[in-house]
């Protein structure tokens, strides 16, 4: 049997059969995400898959069978995953969530996670559309797009790369539920990142948004998609063979001294630098385009548990001698 | 003349935002400090600066430790309250106050007794630095009365010295002011009037001020929070800030600066209660603080956490509702709210502090309990208990280790054939879970607010659907035995009153004044939700049974009508208040006396 750098195999990553629609988004990101946990070896016993309510809140149940889940009410999932973190910061926290749960109803969890740098990766499944309650449209729709029975979307879009870096985010990613190839080591990233990685993942619903008009379709997505760079993911110790054209690369070193490797395809994209991460975004929106790949990272700034001066045993271990008022202390209080 | 020593109330009348707060305090303490039981009252407005506020102390030989309606002293330094100031006092009383004010018409009274002392004069002849002017009036009012009530500049000096502590300035500055109030009255002032303060001694032994919030964080820090997270919130935020100072002293490790706890602000109240849930799913003792209206914002998180069974501990400090409501007054309003908050089938246990040893006891409870039953814990104080100060025997010692309640570890997974996160093996209804990071193939579980089955599937099944809800009201049930149990003061009088949280002090008068009214009545102070069968048991040994609450809408009486069998149901009967202000005895013995002495009253 093949197994990984930890000795499992790649069944110990797959989870219960999917209940969404055939064809969905995302279930392949899901098999992304399985694959992306399997190579760079995570155990599940660590990881807490977190998430609010939707389609794409149900996914935690499709990967990681092993591994403890939370799926918590909508659109505070930012706020379970924090208290998880906090009572245990050894956990790999992974939330999921989709563009409903994000953008409307949970944004204010969501901005606030993020001013926290909150060491968690958040993905948002996005497909610009409220499936479960059947089709209606959600914050992160594009102006002007239509509902399949035509209805045009009369209002701004939120988009949720841009906002979370005018928001202080230290990791923000977009990629296309079909990319395998650019997703992977982004998610493989995001884990190495300590801090708020948000990957904004274009995921197209095929029931309900996958219309002449949608401008989240499959269809859409593969004509508009402008991508900045493409990363590769190279674990700590592991060699850094170069093999690209200088000056087209781009080396960032993560936390854990792991390293991602973006080979930029827009040549002069500076995915270190907030200001031309967001122009780059508005650019690409004011286009029609998707700008996807890693938009913008700063790996330097400390994360909530950091700021926190947290111990670094996972608060959950501590008992009554870690805790309790010391008897002599207490008696000068009282005695 | 008649004295009255040792049995009488002082409300000094100011405008919020005059520093009058630390000169109250130096007066409270003084007296305490004779021996002197004290009960102070702080009446405040929802307001930075400008509004008017109210500082009750009552002085009381028997230590009770209510309300009293009856103002014998008022020190009068608010124009804008002075007329209906001057009304509040109870014939034979006293008034000292700004010599500017009027006394005239309405406000010229011949049955009180005028001290007229221009505090803004010798303020102002006094002290040069504007800013600290308005600290030192009230402490001149502080000499005034001491030297009107017989009590010595020594005494006032020590309360001065504990007030300020190491700030040697600040005791020299405001001693001289208080020296000010001191000679005035010495040489202006002759003594016209009853009251007075005598040393005692036996009543005061030992105890302490302290407020309940404070009592509540320092549970907290014993309890073994160790995640909290909070919206700042009137009257509630003191029990945090509270934690998080205790914390800074006792939960930082001296070398390394590392800290036994995370604290966080959060954006909101939603956040605070999923963090908290977060916290305790993962397996660390978590709790929030709020008020009424943070309380509504976490009903959807609370029903998660009573379904999902997740432990978490929510104190709400309850203040006047409904809506943004009396802010800075108090009422017991929340108590059917919290107990079922939520939609859906909910019901929570509810801890009911009425002193401050018990704030301090039950925030230690509310994390055993909640760690025990997997669920949340609520902890009703109200801002009577939190933001005022009593007299309280010193917090004990916790002798018991925590109780983390049914947490399987990957030893214990390793010697199980198998096990289900919802699954009643021990038929008291409460599961057995595991945390994340446990390290065993089979720990790992969904936790989920959909239906789930025993295995922690999800489930739609209407039969699984049903065991779960059962099972839950089986847990409801256990838990009615091991929640604190009521308090039974009992000499067989057919008659008895059933009270809970800071009613209990207005009881404790009540019961003294009705017994010395010939109809002396049994008690039972009800400590927490779901009822303990000692309940029913109690009222079924008495004929009627008067339930005593702060709020409107009766609402431990419907509790227990819902709950009680229906042979009971009749026995008892609701007496209410629901102003604002602390509940006073007169508020309990006026309704039950005339229940008592008109039958057809009660029929109706």
């Amino acid at each position: 049997m093949t197994v990984n750098i930890i000795g499992l195999g790649r069944d110990i990553y797959k989870g219960l059969p999917t209940t969404l629609c055939a064809g969905c988004g995302h279930n392949s990101i899901t098999n992304h995400l399985i694959k992306a946990l399997y190579e760079y070896g995570v155990q599940p016993h660590m990881l807490a898959k977190m998430s609010g309510i939707g389609c794409s809140s149900k996914t935690p149940a499709y990967f990681v069978d092993q591994a403890h889940g939370f799926n918590g009410v909508h659109g505070r999932m930012p706020s379970a995953a924090t208290g998880a973190k906090l009572a245990n910061r050894e956990l790999l926290v992974l939330g999921i969530s989709g563009d409903g749960d994000t953008a409307s109803i949970g944004l204010g969890q969501y901005a606030h996670m993020i001013r926290r740098n909150l060491d968690c990766i958040y993905m948002v499944e996005n497909n610009g559309v409220y499936g479960l309650t059947k089709g209606q449209f959600s914050a992160t729709a594009d102006l002007g797009s239509t509902l399949k029975n035509g209805t045009v979307n009369e209002f701004a879009m939120i988009d949720v790369c841009g906002l979370a870096i005018e928001l202080g985010a230290t990791f923000v990613a977009r990629s296309f539920s079909g990319d395998g190839k650019q997703l992977v080591p982004l998610i493989q990233a995001a884990i190495a990142h300590r801090g708020t990685a948000i990957l904004d993942i274009i995921s197209p619903c095929v029931t309900f948004n996958d219309h002449v008009g949608s401008t989240k379709s499959y269809a859409y997505v593969k004509e508009h998609e402008l991508v900045a760079n493409m990363p590769d993911f190279i674990r700590p110790r592991e060699e850094i063979t170069v093999d690209y054209e200088p000056g087209t690369v781009q080396t960032i070193e993560l936390e854990n001294g792991s390293h991602v490797l973006l080979r930029k395809v827009a040549a002069d994209y500076d995915a270190t630098s907030r200001i031309a991460a967001l122009e780059a975004i508005h650019g690409a929106r004011g286009k029609g385009e998707f700008l996807t790949g890693l938009l913008y990272v700063d790996a330097d700034v400390p994360d909530l548990c950091a700021k926190e001066r947290m111990t670094a045993s996972p608060l959950k271990d501590l008992g009554e001698a870690d805790l309790r008022i010391s008897r002599e202390d207490w008696a000068k209080l009282f005695g | 003349m008649h004295r009255v020593i040792n049995d009488f109330t002082i409300r000094v009348a100011t405008v919020n935002g005059s520093g009058s707060q630390s000169s109250n305090l130096v007066l409270t303490n003084a007296i305490f400090s004779l021996g002197v039981p004290v009960a102070p009252k702080n009446v405040f407005p929802s307001n930075i600066e400008g509004l008017p506020t109210w500082f009750d102390v009552r002085v009381t030989s028997k230590g009770y430790q209510c309300r009293t309606r009856d103002i014998d002293v008022l020190v009068g330094l608010n124009a804008a309250t002075w007329r209906t100031d001057v009304a509040s006092v109870k014939p034979g009383g006293v008034i000292v106050h700004e010599a500017t004010y009027p006394v005239a018409g309405e406000t010229l009274r011949d049955d009180v007794t005028y001290y007229a002392v221009p505090f803004n004069e010798l303020a102002k002849a006094n002290f040069s630095d504007g800013n600290l002017r308005k600290y030192l009036l009230n402490m001149i009012y502080v000499g005034v009365l001491a030297e009107l009530l017989g009590i010595d500049e020594a005494t006032i000096e020590a309360a001065i010295g504990k007030q300020f502590k190491s700030k040697l300035k600040a005791v020299a500055t405001n001693m001289d002011a208080a020296r000010i109030g001191f000679a005035y009255a010495r040489e202006h002032l002759a003594k016209r009037d009853a009251f007075a303060i005598e040393r005692m001694s036996g009543k005061t032994d030992g105890l302490l001020f302290m407020d309940g919030n404070r009592a509540a964080a320092f549970g907290c820090i014993m309890g073994g929070c160790t995640v909290v997270a909070w919206y700042p919130i009137t009257p509630s935020s003191s029990l945090c800030e509270n934690f998080i100072s205790l914390a800074e002293k006792y939960r930082v490790n001296r070398e390394t600066g590392e800290k036994n706890v995370a604290i966080v602000q959060a954006e909101d109240e939603l956040a605070a209660i999923g963090m908290v849930l977060g916290a305790g799913w993962a397996g660390a003792r978590s709790m929030t603080s709020t008020s009424g209206p943070g309380l509504s914002l976490m009903a959807e998180w609370a029903g998660y956490g009573y379904y999902a069974e997740v432990p978490a501990v929510i104190f709400d400090v309850q203040r006047a509702g409904p809506s943004t409501g009396l802010p800075t007054r108090t009422m017991q309003a929340d108590v059917s709210f919290a107990y079922h908050l939520s939609h859906g089938d909910t019901k929570h246990i509810v801890l009911l502090p009425a002193t401050v040893s018990d704030a301090y006891e039950m925030a230690m409870d509310a994390f055993d309990l909640a760690d025990r039953f997997q669920t949340p814990v609520f902890v009703l104080s109200d801002l009577d208990l939190g933001m005022n100060s009593w007299i309280t025997p010193p917090l004990a010692y916790p002798e018991k280790p925590f109780d983390r309640g049914k947490v399987l570890s990957a030893d214990d997974l390793a010697k199980l054939e198998s096990w289900g996160r919802y699954r009643d093996a021990d038929h008291d209804g409460i599961p057995y879970r595991t945390l994340p990071g446990t390290n065993h193939a089979s720990a790992g579980y969904f936790t989920r607010g959909t239906g789930h089955d025993e295995q922690a599937r999800y489930s739609e099944l209407p039969d699984v659907w049903e065991r779960g809800l059962d099972r839950l009201t089986r847990k409801h049930d256990t838990a009615r035995t091991v929640v604190p149990q009521p308090v039974v003061e009992e000499s067989g009088h057919p008659v008895a009153i059933l009270a809970y949280g800071t009613t209990h002090h207005a009881v404790v008068e009540a019961r003294d004044l009705l017994e010395a009214d010939g109809v002396p009545v049994d008690y039972l102070r009800l400590k927490a939700l779901p009822l303990s069968p000692d309940v029913a048991a109690f009222i079924a040994r008495h004929e009627r049974v008067y339930v005593v609450e702060q709020n409107r809408d009766a609402q431990l009486f419907t509790l227990l009508r819902a709950e009680l069998p229906n042979h009971l149901v009749s026995r008892i009967h609701s007496i209410r208040h629901y102003n604002g202000v602390p509940i006073d005895a007169h508020a309990i013995v006026d309704p039950l006396l005339a229940a008592e002495r008109e039958p057809a009253v009660i029929a109706e």
